[in-house]
Parts: C-alpha cells; structure tokens; sequence
C-alpha cells in the first residue's frame, strides 16, 4: 500500500515539475525517487518475509506482490533513465512522458496486490490507458497513430470482455472480494455465470498478454509504438499481465478443472509455435521482438498449469525475460535512434563499431533462446521440470521444439552483427543507453549463476 | 424496486445485457468507421453496467452499483484517449476509416 501510494505521490510530482520548470532536475529526482520506492518495498518484506497486509480488503501486501512489484519498480527505472536521451527532441512532452510511465508502474503494482476485483479492474485500466498514449506518442508519425489506433481498439475490447467476466462473477457471488469468491467457489453449487465469467476475464488476459488466438494485435502495435515504448509494453506490460493472469487464477479458483488446464495447454502450444514460426520471416527487429514476446507467453503460460507452487518460477522467468528485454531494446534504441530504419540490416557490422553493445545485444538474445550462464537457459529449465511433474510431458517436448526454433531467428541478428560489413560511418551512442544494458544484463547474469536470489523469494 | 424485479426475473436482464454487449462486440467487429466502433465499445460497456445494476438490486447489495462508477469513469477516460488519437489519426490520413491503416503489416 505504501508502495502504491509513494509511486502516486512520485508520478504528481512529475506533473508539477512541468508546471515550476524543473525539466533537467526531472529524472535524476524520479530514479532517486523510484530507488526510495524499491528501498521501501524491500523494507517492508524484509521486517516480515510472511508479509500479508490487508487494507480494508481492496489490497493485500503479501510475499507475491512484493516480489512482483521490486521487478516492476526497476524496469521502470530503467526505462526512466533511456526517456531523458529519447525524448530529447519533445522537450515540452517529456515530464508528461515520465509522469505517464510512473502511473503505469502504478498500475502494474496496484495489479499484482488486489484482494478486490474492483482494484484489479482499476489497475489493468490504469497501465492500459497509459499504453495506449506511449504508443501513440509520436502525433505526426503515421505509424505510430495507426499503432496507437489498433492498440487502443483492442484493448478496450478487451476490457470490455474482462468487465463483462466481473461482471457475472459479481452476479453468481455477490462481492467483489476475492477471498470470498474463493470460499464460496468450493462450497455451494454455483450459477452457471460463475465459470463463464472466469473465461471471459481469462480470455481478456490472454488479449492483454498476447497470447496466440488473441495475439494478432501485437505485431503492429509493437512495430508501430517509438522503440522505448515496445520495450515498456514487451518487458513491463507483458510481465505485469502475466503474473496479474497468475494470481487471478491462483487466488479465485484454487483447483483448476482438468478440461480448464486443456485449455491452457493448447494455447501454450499455440503461442509457443506461431510466435517462433512466424519470427523466422521478420526482419524489422521491434517486430521480431514482438513474435519473440508471444512465443515467451506461450512458455509462461505453463506456470498456470502447477499453480499452487509455480509462483517463484513465474518470478524468476519473467526476470529473466524483462531484463534480457531491456537490454535487447537499449541497444536497439541506441543503434536506431527515435524511429527510421529498424531492418536486421541496420545492425551488420555492430561486432567492429560497438564491440560492447553488440557483446550485449548478442547475450541478451542468448538469454531469451536459452542458452546456459544465461538465466533465460535457467528459467527455461525449472518451468519445464516443473511442467513434467505435473504430467505434461508432450507440452515440454514442444518447449523444447520450439526453443532450439528460437535460435535460428536470434542468430540471425547475432550473425548481421558479426559477419556482414558495416555500412555507414560509425555513430555516437549515448553514454546512458550503454550503462541501462550493462546493468540489465548484468542482473540478468546475476541471477542466472545464482538461481536461488530469485526462487527462494517465494518459499 | 426488487418487486418488479422479481415479476421479470434476473434471466431477462442478463438475456438483454448479453445482446446488448453482442451487438457492441459485432459493431467492433464489423463496421469500418472508427467513431461508429468507440460507439460499438460503449454499448458493450454500458450493456455490462445494466447487468451491475440488476445483479445489485437482484443481491440487496450495492457494491455492484458502487462499481458501475468505477467503470463510468474508466470508460470516460478511455473514450478521451481514443478520441485523442482519432483526431491526430484523422490529421495525418484525412480520414477515419479503419482500412485506411495498413502501414503495418508483414
């Protein structure tokens, strides 16, 4: 709750700066800001590690929020610390942009620690409201109009489905209060609008994290949006709605029906097999990232399958994910600059003008294929153990299928970078770019050799 | 109030709502004019507010009616986003039709 309510205060903050002119104290006050954030979410679960607070059944802070809102608060703080270099040319926009950014982030918090159905509601609306202006945020820019466009239809489609599942659940329960819901989900026999109302708010998620029947959006959204905003929606968002799915289901319905967990499968499949397919012809990168992000859908999606003690597993994945993302999408940002050319051809010869940032680039793309030091290889590796033990041995087969497919497209970039000659002159990059990827992927590495940081967070 | 409700009965409610949210979901769905789907998505936000309304006069209990605020304000700042981009959409195309965007694609 002091997390939620310090991030507000923060975001205020950032309108009002606007207003006394205060653009160059803006990000150095907002990073220290969201790192007294991050200091006092790890405060609080420190002082109780079986952390679960209650505020007037609207909010729980337990050991799952907490966890999930650290990994929150420092991927907004790196994508704070890219928007100073990246919107330099809107100097009059560029604390609104900040202070946009700090509301998602209060969005995907207040997502993670909802006890009330009405909390989550606010906050998927919150962070999607905030999206649909980032993607936008290029005004004279037709992609990005169209990108916004698309993204903001479907997107509030979406919502209108998830409302329309909260709705009948309201109808079948009579509250709103998710600890309820799951004391009367197991006792008396239940209205027929109680199971439609969960699909209908599942199938809503599944459109907010792009997952394969409802992902068709996503390639156009992410190719659309400015650079520093695909990689807010393919790390933040994505990761947000992930562990909101997660928790929703976790939290409501405690035993999830075999038929249910058919479901889950197919979709998985699904995800996993058209994002990777579909990623080998793409040779815009932001558009290869996207399929790459539903085919990372797809693998998160196991979790749901072992849900009672798949938490920890879904934490350490999408880490891993959201950090490798960052780091991808920093270079990427400081290879191709606010918008223009973003073909893997943009990239040949990177290996001999910027030994570092290709050195980056090519570890993060390693680490979403899955390969060892890496914690991508990591993650990978416990959600498939896990996902064996609960007897979906066909399902991990197909993971491991469709993570050796993953290869061919991240070695195609890998190998622009390293084989093909450069063909402009060599260009300046920002000093913050580099530092935001060296840190990401150097978390991302941390917590590949020592797993255990991040699994044991949550028991 | 709950007198008339109980003479039409819960059913019928949930039977208009479920149309009206359809025919929102088919106006998105199908018509090409981008005001004409903000339109289709209200129709099928407001479909799901009636439904709150009814299950809350239907349970005595108000928590439903308390969100259909909570959604009458999420749907407002919705449209005034939409609308935002509608306008800047409108001055790089000249139009407003949903064809019309096809820059990306691949």
């Amino acid at each position: 709750m002091q997390t939620l309510i310090a991030i507000t205060a923060l975001g205020v903050f950032c309108l009002i700066a606007e207003i006394f002119n205060l653009r160059k104290l803006l990000v150095p006050v907002t990073v220290v800001g969201l790192l007294a954030v991050l200091g006092l979410t790890l405060q609080l679960w420190s002082i109780d590690p079986a952390l679960d607070t209650r505020y007037t059944s609207m909010i729980a802070v337990d050991g799952f929020a907490s966890a999930f809102s650290t990994l929150f608060v420092l991927l907004t703080l790196f994508l704070v610390l890219m928007s100073d270099t990246f919107y330099q040319e809107h100097p009059t926009k560029f604390s609104d942009f900040v202070a946009i950014k700090i509301f998602l982030l209060a969005g995907a918090v207040a997502m993670v620690s909802f006890t009330n159905l009405s909390m989550f509601f606010l906050g998927i609306e919150v962070l999607s409201i905030s999206l649909y202006v980032l993607a936008a945020s290029k005004r004279l820019d037709i992609k990005s109009n169209e990108a916004g466009m698309k993204y903001f239809l479907m997107g509030s489609f979406a919502s209108g489905i998830i409302l329309f599942g909260i709705c009948l659940i309201y109808g079948a329960m009579m509250s709103f209060d998710v600890t309820f819901i799951k004391e009367m989900s197991r006792s008396a026999e239940l209205p027929i609008w109680f199971p439609i109302g969960i699909i209908l708010v599942v199938i809503g998620m599944l459109f907010k994290i792009a997952a394969a029947p409802f992902h068709f959006w996503a390639p156009d959204v992410y190719e659309g949006s400015p650079a520093l905003t695909t990689a807010t929606m393919s790390t933040l968002a994505k990761v947000t709605a992930m562990a909101t799915l997660f928790k929703l289901l976790s939290v409501m319905n405690a035993d999830i029906d075999s038929k249910f967990q058919m479901v889950i499968v197919v979709v998985s499949i699904l995800s996993m097999s058209i994002g990777n397919l579909m990623a080998l012809r793409q040779d815009n990168v932001k558009r290869m990232l996207a399929f790459s992000g539903i085919s990372h859908a797809g693998f998160m999606l196991m979790a749901l399958l072992s849900i009672s003690n798949a938490g920890s597993m879904l934490l350490y994945y999408a880490a891993a994910y959201a950090l490798a993302g960052i780091a991808a999408f920093a270079v990427i940002v400081s290879v191709t600059g606010d918008g223009g050319n973003e073909t893997t051809a943009r990239f040949n010869g990177l290996g001999k003008t910027h030994p570092l940032l290709a050195a980056i680039l090519t570890a993060s793309l390693l680490s979403m294929a899955g390969i060892p030091i890496f914690s991508g290889f990591f993650a990978k590796f416990m959600l498939f153990s896990q996902t064996i033990q609960s007897g979906y041995l066909f399902l991990v087969i197909v993971g491991v299928i469709n993570s050796i497919i993953s290869v061919g497209y991240y070695f195609k970039l890998i190998l622009a970078m390293y084989t093909k000659e450069a063909g402009e002159g060599k260009q300046a990059v920002p000093l913050v770019y580099t530092i935001v990827a060296v840190l990401s992927i150097a978390f991302n590495i941390i917590i590949g050799l020592y797993p255990a940081l991040v699994t044991d967070l949550l028991g | 109030m709950n007198n008339i409700l109980n003479q039409i009965g819960i059913e019928n409610y949930i039977f208009l709502s479920v149309l009206l949210f359809c025919i929102g979901v088919f106006g998105v769905l199908y018509r090409r004019n981008a005001i004409i789907v903000f339109m289709s998505i209200e129709i099928m936000l407001n479909a799901v507010n009636l439904l709150f309304v009814a299950f809350s006069t239907y349970h005595q209990d108000s928590e439903g009616q308390v969100f259909v605020f909570f959604s009458m304000a999420v749907a407002a700042a919705e449209v005034a986003v939409g609308l935002a981009i509608l306008v800047s959409v409108f001055r790089n195309l000249g139009s407003i039709d949903i064809d019309n965007l096809k820059n990306l694609k691949g």
